[in-house]
């Protein structure tokens, strides 16, 4: 842990890896995929993001305390983004009891 | 307390620290200072992605919702506008993640140029956005103000949907810039510090936290370029 850094070559490695990325992500929306063309580009997006935290962000050089922070912002994400979610896309499902129609 | 009296305890606590005028009186050792400053600034950035993540879930909501006029909107948009941009934001990140190599190993000159570097591919960044956003008021597709859109920019999808995606582009867009602008601020900072030599390799932590910022505002981008402009599809 202790002051321990990547390399430039790493570095470097790791940009050339995110200039290809960003190209295929531009490259996949002109082919037909259908509804895979989203997933497509959320897949790529995520790995690029992981790319940038763990090599120009060090978290993978980090200690385990913020490596927990890191998660428990992904939780909390994860919580409002489902919640929200299955409030909204559920409100059809019933209809309120008679006083309140 | 009189003054003398604090800057004997000043200089205790430099004494029984060893003699590192870098380490706050209130840290063990400076691994230990600058974890918890990396701590802190982590910290924030989780509550960075929360705030923007608000925003990723009303664009969901009302993606599902409103499918066809996002679609549209997301067509609209110049892709080719849109890499460029993440291309600079990635080369910028590179700069960013260089300048903290540079400051860790104690390279002043590289550093100032790595810091410039970025600043410039950030400015250059916010100079295509802004570039697009005129090109948008030209095509009258800027919600509230301008926005009457010629028919085939809505390609058969109900005009407030449309409407509807473009206030999404323009506020997550807009959120991510002044985003950048902040960094930029934040790096300029940097840079005067880094010219009047007050960064060292024992004493970096300030650039590391700026860097930090600076990537997490690049990765949020990562995301806004294919929800925004490659979503509805080139084919």
């Amino acid at each position: 842990m202790s002051g321990k850094t990547p390399s430039v070559r790493t570095y470097s490695l790791v940009f050339i890896a995110l200039l290809l990325l960003a190209a295929l992500t531009t490259g996949i929306a002109y082919v037909n995929l259908g509804r895979f063309n989203t997933v497509a580009a959320l897949a790529i997006a995520a790995v690029k993001m992981c790319l940038v935290a763990l090599f120009f962000m060090h978290l993978w050089y980090s200690p385990g305390l913020t490596k927990i922070v890191v998660l428990a912002g992904f939780f909390w994400l994860a919580l409002m983004v489902s919640f929200i979610l299955a409030d909204v896309f559920t409100r059809s499902w019933i209809s309120p009891p008679g006083p309140f129609r | 307390m009189s003054e003398s009296a604090v800057n004997s305890g000043r200089l205790e606590a430099t004494a029984t620290h060893g003699v590192t005028p870098a380490l706050h009186h209130q840290f063990e050792d400076i691994e230990q200072q600058r974890e918890a400053g990396n701590f802190g600034m982590w910290i924030f950035l989780a509550t960075e992605m929360l705030f923007f993540g608000a925003i990723f879930t009303a664009y969901i909501m009302y993606r599902v919702m409103y499918y066809p006029g996002f679609e549209a909107g997301s067509r609209g948009l110049e892709a080719s506008f849109g890499a460029t941009m993440t291309f600079v934001l990635l080369a910028s990140s590179f700069t960013m993640a260089m300048s903290v190599h540079a400051a860790h190993a104690g390279k002043r000159r590289m550093l100032l140029g790595f810091l410039f570097a970025t600043m410039l591919l950030g400015i250059i960044f916010l100079g295509l956005k802004f570039t697009e956003y005129t090109h948008k008021w030209h095509e009258q597709l800027v919600p509230g103000l301008n926005f009457h859109p010629a028919a085939e920019s809505l390609r058969g999808a109900p005009e407030h949907a449309v409407e509807l995606f473009m206030c999404f582009y323009f506020f997550m867009t807009g959120l991510h810039a002044l985003h950048m602008i902040i960094g930029i601020g934040l790096l300029g900072v940097m840079a005067i510090l880094a010219w009047q030599g007050k960064i060292s390799p024992e004493n970096y932590n300030r650039v590391e936290a700026a860097g930090l910022y600076w990537h997490f505002v690049d990765i949020i981008w990562i995301y806004l370029f294919p929800l925004l402009y490659l979503v509805g599809g080139r084919y």
